[in-house]
């Protein structure tokens, strides 16, 4: 692999960008693989990268059914934090978080990853203790967060309505300022560039229709390229989680939801960090480029359909408005929906499964794009060594049946 | 008049001459004439330099005439009621607009950026993403940097003040586009009965029509419109909407349109920055008239050209709707939303006076504008002739037709020669010369080799090129609604294949070119819509319009330069974002080779026209560089918007003060009267407390809370969610939801009943009463009303659909008072009750409907203070008249109204929880001590997950009360526990500072300090004097007189002691007297 830098972009463009390498190989798919990962997303290719990089395994196929990233990953708002309430999920987040500062060096692959800092809202009494509550126990797992007053807001959003007459009006809120966003795109390349360079095999329009378990064992896929072993499967597939389980005759407690989210049209910058509010439900970011990214509430219906309905965008942008009154001539450029996987207790599974040597990582819901490097770190452990790491042992398929839930409802951004 | 409007055309066109209107662009005060949009009245003031691009900062001016433009994007408009990124050609001029540029600095014509052009070969496609990266602490000065040219024009600094609305409708036919095909598919429909709307995202209908030179049925074009139009006015139930684009496509055939109400010459959008923005939205609602001529009219000064000024003073005027949401459920659509014409891709393509044909065309013949002198005129298909014939007809000079195509074109071709113009055929444009206006072009013999390198063999000097790549249909509404896509191979184009939906697509949006083979599809796709609705398509014929016979398009994709792809001047295809062919190469070398990929890595599609543009090109290069064909390459995915619409528009009339209706109890006027600070509680206001002079909360609170303990307090309850469930089998759905065995309530009685989640969790919790054999009276928390009739609801109807149990919300209706404390019965008792309320007739945890001062009530002998109280339950209406005489009757015991918080510190030193405060969804009946209320003899919902092993576990966290090891501090709600203090280190202690600061990158994690559980209620005990908490602690239940520390930030760890979570009136006699 050959290193970007501004000095490469200089030589490449003494010769008129004629000699860059390719990002990644696209090989044909080999009869088998010391592992497969089904779903080229962030999530899977990290786990890819993770594997060759931290185990040894490197004899590794991606299987994407289309094209990489094209999934959730393509399709979030890019906000990075770590500040989760429960220790469990605080911890596994606070890996990701860690991997994510230093990923741009680690991949030679420029992530953006930007700590503007996130605040979340407070609207009621209720909110600000569990902001409040939340706080406190993130410094002491050792996560930086801080309790912020309304009128630090304002000095530091000046476009926020602070009003104490707004409809609800804001009280305070946590802030944390490692969080930030990152260029989600960037981050699928940039672990499938490394990924590749290590010796993986990234395989597009390759789509698992069978998975193959005898004896209790997984010894491979069936894909629309032709079969392919493997005793090591890890199946990292969001929305599409429950779908991939039927093929090994699993079952899991995942609902697949519409989520929607939308950008303006460019903007000068008015907005240099991230502002998430549960109670009036919206959350925005303003992009390098100067769109708005705005996330949308979930869709009470289940489906697979990558589209969501417009009275949901309308109550985004309803509350949008309320947050950002200036806002309401921006115009929305254009919208679109993604499918999350939604766990009962709004925590992953990364796990492994009744079925040997098959893993399912999967129910990020609506969390997802944040805990890319981590999840695919804790989930290459898990399938290197047959067993899960510290971080990721909470998050166990079982934890369903001993009730072992990790109630994070209140941290997502979005209610589930 | 025209002196000062070089370019315009003496006669001709569809504006005004007799109606000047006056405006500013970048400061320099310029006329245009009602009829304009802003490009071309910038285009008659000779205004070339409208913009800069994105990322390289070359100068451009415009483009196209419509939705496609993505150039002119501007800053309309001053202060709150400025909108920024509007498009020229899409902005009806009107007097008094202010127009800036957006890019640029110090501005447009001089800008510093432009630079980034100079060394464009380092900013190739992607480069951002290989550099800025070392060193790391570096990234936030990079991207600083890279934000300051984020964006094109700014938000407004001010809250927007004016209003917007959304309307619901429905129609048989939906017809989206109102040119040719859109108005015979409209005019069949409603012929033949059906119920339509037509909708048009331009000023006035006609599309296409409104810029042509043909006949229609022998009248010229604009005229046999206007008949159409009159006559569709005149149908039954025919709603025009002009100004309105649809914009969205969903599911089950629901389209969304935005209407812009005020924007036209007269609309004076910007003109009434109403500084009285009505606080209850408008009432223009009353004001829609449907005005079958000219479409619908807003009511109010929108009707009078000049009363826009006005408007500021009148400050009662009802502000007219800025833009309006139409949500249609249509039985069926058809999209005749017609085709944009494609740019050519060849050097230099960008340059300012390089237009498209189509764009041409539409100033000359619509606006009666010249955009230039001496044009070329560059294509490879037959449309681009028309606008060499409207340039010399228009006095301009062509000095040459340069077509692609070694046949050249048909009979527009040999009109062309005949008028004298130089048609060279087996041409190419090479390049352009010139930078902020061109000034001539490059032409080559060309052999049709796409990738070959050629010779330019003249250069022409003119001040116009006029460019044609065919035409792409618009088939966004088509594909946003899930249709599928054929590509044409004769016509170059996608055209809408299958349907999903209940949609066909008509015009020149379906592939049609010729204006009679539009308006005869037209005809056929309202015939078949109408046929579909089982109604008897109205014989229409097509009217005639003159069919012309033209030689086929021939692909150019890339037109050849004289050096290759990588080293030519950069061919542009996606103007705004800078996306050249060159980008395009690089991205395939680099493996980015999926359609998604490549607009994803280059910025393909990605501005603010939505790839309308340039896209279709960029797909046909990137299926030449991977030898694909274009269908095998694809298409990105369409999505709403089809062109951007507002935030404010989308959220309607929803906004200030009406995002959601503040919910006031019926005795709220009283509280805010005597002065009540109020609590945000869901959608309620509630009373927080009552300060008396002076009083600040902590005192106001305790002599509340000691009225209550030692005399009586009076407290509105109102708020409570309040369920009537009846129905035969009320007690088996009961026995289901609530934790204990209800069947064996008697009538009369009331009990505390707990619900929990089907995770075992405790989801909400009240009193319930039986008022009847089949009939409950149940109580929810405030928060959680709707929540719980939507889960019992929920269940009744699609898990347990066999039992018959109706559920009635009554919180609006009834409101309930609270009397609390010792000296409750009296004040009762005084007002006159017709019931006995001694103890022994009306016991604890009782219901009686009674007369209470004459008024029938409902009274419930219940207590949340653990003091003797009772809740009265009384009509609304009468409720503040209830309050007013309690008060009364009380003021002998100095009765104390109290609020919120008072509650929670009287039930708090009862130890009774507050769901959602001392619960967070993880906490279960027996983690709060609550077993006695679950039933060994049922089942209920929950009551299977609590035996999970985890459910089980001796170590949950448990309620349980704290005592601060000071006898002084309150500990702050949310506050941790640890076990050991020793645990804390001495970084956490003394966080105020936390290390993080300053540097973020300076963050070391540290090892996790386990926490045991946390503080969920703390206040100051008035009446037992000192602090109280509730918490949540690991095994907390077993642990009582055990010391754990509270982990206070900035502070040393404080020691606290694990008690039982009942602090005063442990025995619970005081209720019971």
């Amino acid at each position: 692999m050959k290193r970007y830098s501004a000095l490469s972009l200089v030589r490449n463009a003494l010769d008129y960008n004629r000699s860059w390498q390719t990002a990644w190989r696209s090989p044909e798919p080999k009869k088998s693989y010391d592992a497969i990962i089904v779903g080229g997303g962030g999530h899977g290719l990290a786990t890819a990268y993770y594997l060759a990089r931290d185990h040894g395994i490197r004899n590794v196929a991606v299987l994407e059914k289309g094209w990489i990233g094209g999934g959730n990953t393509g399709r979030n708002t890019t906000i990075v934090r770590s500040n989760y309430l429960w220790t469990e999920a605080a911890l596994l987040y606070e890996k990701s978080m860690q991997l994510w500062e230093g990923l741009s060096q680690e991949l030679n692959f420029n992530v953006m990853f930007s700590q503007r800092g996130v605040y979340n809202l407070g609207h009621s009494l209720q909110d600000m203790r569990d902001i409040e509550r939340r706080v406190n126990a993130n410094r002491l797992n050792g996560i930086d967060a801080e309790v912020v007053s309304t009128a630090d807001l304002k000095r530091a959003i000046p476009s926020l309505n602070t009003s104490p007459d707004a409809r609800y009006p804001i009280l305070g809120a946590s802030l944390q300022r490692r969080a930030g966003v990152a260029r989600h795109d960037a981050v699928a390349w940039g672990f499938a560039r490394a990924a590749d360079a290590l010796g993986v095999d990234i395989i597009e329009q390759c789509e698992v229709t069978g998975i193959d378990v005898r004896g209790g064992k997984a010894v491979g896929v069936e894909t629309t390229r032709g079969p392919i072993a493997s005793d090591r499967i890890g199946v990292v597939v969001a929305g599409h989680a429950s779908a991939l389980a039927r093929m090994a005759d699993l079952r899991l407690p995942i609902e697949s939801h519409p989520l929607q989210a939308f950008v303006s049209e460019p903007i000068r910058p008015v907005l240099d960090t991230v502002v998430m509010s549960g109670a009036v439900h919206g959350y925005i970011s303003q992009s390098d480029k100067g769109e708005l990214v705005i996330g949308a509430g979930i869709d009470a219906y289940n489906g697979y359909g990558q589209r969501g309905s417009f009275p949901v965008i309308e109550h985004t942008l309803q509350a949008i408005i309320e947050l950002f009154p200036a806002f309401s001539r921006v115009r929305m450029l254009r919208l679109w929906g993604g499918i999350v996987d939604v766990c009962p207790d709004a925590c992953p599974i990364v796990s492994k499964t009744p079925v040997d040597g098959l893993y399912f990582n999967c129910g990020w819901g609506t969390g997802g794009f944040k805990s890319t490097p981590g999840s695919g770190w804790v989930f290459a452990r898990t399938m290197a060594h047959d067993e899960p790491h510290e971080l990721n042992a909470p998050f166990s398929l079982e934890r369903f049946t001993t009730g072992a839930l990790i109630d994070e409802h209140g941290a997502a951004a979005v209610a589930h | 008049m025209t002196g000062a409007q070089p370019n315009r055309l003496p006669t001709g066109g569809r504006v005004d001459r007799s109606r000047p209107l006056g405006f500013r662009f970048d400061g320099n005060a310029l006329q245009g004439f009602a009829g304009d949009t802003l490009a071309s009245a910038l285009i008659a003031n000779d205004v070339q330099l409208v913009g800069r691009s994105f990322k390289l900062r070359r100068p451009r001016g415009i483009v196209g005439s419509g939705a496609e433009e993505p150039n002119a994007i501007l800053q309309i408009g001053e202060g709150a009621t400025a909108q920024p990124n509007l498009r020229a050609t899409q902005v009806p001029l009107r007097d008094g607009l202010v127009a800036r540029t957006t890019r640029g600095w110090p501005g447009v014509r001089f800008d510093v950026g432009a630079i980034n052009d100079t060394f464009g070969r380092l900013l190739g496609a992607g480069f951002y993403y290989k550099t800025f990266m070392y060193p790391r602490a570096w990234w936030k000065l990079y991207e600083h940097a890279i934000r300051r040219s984020a964006g094109f024009g700014a938000a407004p600094t001010a809250p927007d003040p004016d209003c917007y609305e959304h309307m619901n409708a429905h129609c048989d036919v939906l017809v989206a586009g109102g040119g040719p095909a859109g108005l015979m598919a409209a005019l069949t429909a409603a012929k033949s009965g059906a119920r339509v709307i037509l909708a048009d995202e331009q000023n006035e209908f006609g599309g296409g029509l409104l810029a042509c030179t043909d006949q229609v049925d022998g009248a010229p074009a604009a005229e046999w419109v206007a008949a159409v139009v009159d006559e569709l006015g005149d149908c039954a139930d025919c709603t025009l909407l002009p100004r309105s684009t649809v914009f969205g496509y969903h599911d089950h055939n629901f389209l969304t349109i935005a209407e812009r109400c005020r924007d036209h010459p007269d609309g004076s959008a910007d003109a009434f920055s109403a500084t009285n923005r009505p606080a209850a939205g408008d009432d223009s609602t009353a004001g829609r008239q449907h005005d079958p001529r000219n479409g619908r009219t807003a009511k109010g000064p929108d009707d009078h050209p000049d009363s826009g000024a006005a408007a500021g003073h009148h400050q009662d005027t009802v502000q007219p709707v800025k833009e309006r949401l139409w949500r249609i459920r249509a039985r069926q659509v058809v999209l005749a939303q017609g085709s944009f014409e494609r740019p050519l891709v060849f050097c230099n393509n960008d340059r300012p006076g390089v237009m498209l044909a189509s764009a041409v065309s539409t100033w000359i013949n619509r606006y009666a504008v010249l955009p230039g002198r001496r044009a070329v005129v560059f294509t490879n298909n037959d449309s681009a002739y028309r606008a060499a014939l409207d340039l010399t007809e228009a006095g301009a000079e062509v000095a040459a037709v340069v077509d692609s195509r070694r046949g050249g074109a048909g009979e527009l071709g040999r009109k062309a020669l005949d008028l004298g113009i130089p048609v060279l055929q087996g041409h190419v444009v090479s390049d352009v010369a010139g930078r902020q206006r061109v000034s001539g072009a490059s032409i080559a013999r060309w052999a049709g080799d796409g990738w070959a390198t050629v010779k330019p063999t003249m250069r022409i000097d003119c001040d116009l090129v006029v460019m044609s790549g065919g035409y792409s249909p618009a088939v966004h509404l088509h594909s946003q609604a899930g249709g599928q896509l054929d590509w044409d191979e004769s016509q170059l184009g996608f055209l809408p294949a299958k349907s999903v939906q209940a949609n066909v697509s008509a015009g020149a949006g379906n592939g049609k070119s010729s204006l009679a083979e539009c308006l005869a599809d037209g005809v056929r796709a309202g015939a078949e819509t109408v046929s579909k609705l089982g109604l008897e398509p109205s014989p229409i014929e097509a009217p005639a319009a003159g069919n012309i016979d033209e030689n086929p398009i021939e692909a150019l994709w890339r037109v050849p330069a004289v050096r290759d792809a990588d080293r030519c001047p950069k061919q542009f295809i996606d103007f705004q974002n800078d996306t050249s062919v060159a980008d395009i190469k690089l991205a395939v070398r680099e493996g980015y080779r999926n359609v998604e990929h490549v607009k994803r890595y280059t910025a393909l599609g990605f501005g603010t026209d939505q790839g309308k543009l340039g896209n279709i090109n960029g797909m046909a290069v990137l299926a030449d560089i991977l030898g694909k064909s274009i269908p095998e390459v694809g298409t990105t995915t369409f999505r709403p918007a089809y062109t951007p619409v507002s935030f404010g528009v989308g959220a309607g009339e929803s906004v200030g003060e009406l995002y959601e209706p503040v919910r006031k109890t019926a005795i709220h006027e009283w509280h805010e009267a005597a002065g009540a600070p109020m609590e945000v509680v869901g959608q309620w206001h509630r009373p927080w407390y009552f300060p008396r002079d002076g009083e600040d909360m902590h005192a106001a609170v305790a002599r509340e809370c000691l009225a209550v303990r030692n005399s009586v307090g009076i407290m509105d309850a109102s708020t409570l969610g309040k369920i009537d469930a009846a129905g035969p089998d009320v007690v088996e759905f009961l026995e289901r939801i609530y934790t204990h065995d209800v069947g064996l309530m008697k009538v009369g009685r009331c009990a505390y009943g707990i619900m929990l989640g089907e995770d075992g969790m405790l989801m909400d919790d009240g009193v319930m009463a039986r008022r009847g054999e089949h009939r409950f009276y149940l109580t929810t928390t405030t928060g959680g009303a709707a929540n719980v009739l939507d889960w019992l609801e929920k269940w009744l109807q699609t898990e347990w659909p066999e039992l018959q149990v109706y559920l009635t919300s009554l919180t609006e209706h009834y409101s309930t008072i609270a009397v609390a404390g010792p000296h409750s019965r009296r004040v009762l008792d005084k007002l006159g009750c017709d019931i006995a309320l001694d103890n022994e007739s009306f016991p604890f945890m009782r219901m009686k409907p009674a007369t209470l001062a004459g008024i029938p009530v409902t009274l419930f002998r219940v207590s949340f203070s653990g003091e003797l109280a009772y809740e009265i339950n009384i009509e609304n209406s009468l409720a503040l008249a209830m309050w007013e005489k309690l008060m009364d009757a009380g003021r002998e015991f100095e009765i104390t109204p109290y609020g919120t918080e008072t509650m929670h510190v009287l039930r708090a030193e009862k130890g009774y929880v507050i769901v959602g405060q001392d619960t967070d969804g993880s906490v279960t009946p027996v983690d709060l001590g609550m077993n006695r209320l679950l039933s060994n003899e049922k089942d209920f919902l929950g009551k299977r997950s609590l035996r999970r092993p985890d459910c089980l576990r001796e170590d949950r966290k448990q309620l349980v009360g704290l005592l601060s090891s000071d006898a002084r501090t309150v500990l702050p709600e949310g506050t941790q526990l640890i076990d050991e203090a020793g645990s804390l280190a001495r970084g956490h202690r003394r966080a105020k500072r936390p290390a993080w600061r300053g540097s973020q990158l300076g963050h070391r994690s540290r090892e996790p300090i386990p926490m045991c559980g946390h503080v969920t209620s703390s206040y100051q005990s008035a009446c037992l004097g000192h602090p109280i908490a509730l918490a949540l602690v690991a095994g907390g239940q077993s642990r009582k007189g055990a010391t754990i520390h509270a982990a206070l930030p900035g502070r040393d760890p404080l020691p606290v002691e694990i008690v039982a979570p009942v602090f005063y009136d442990a025995g619970g006699q005081r209720q019971h007297v």
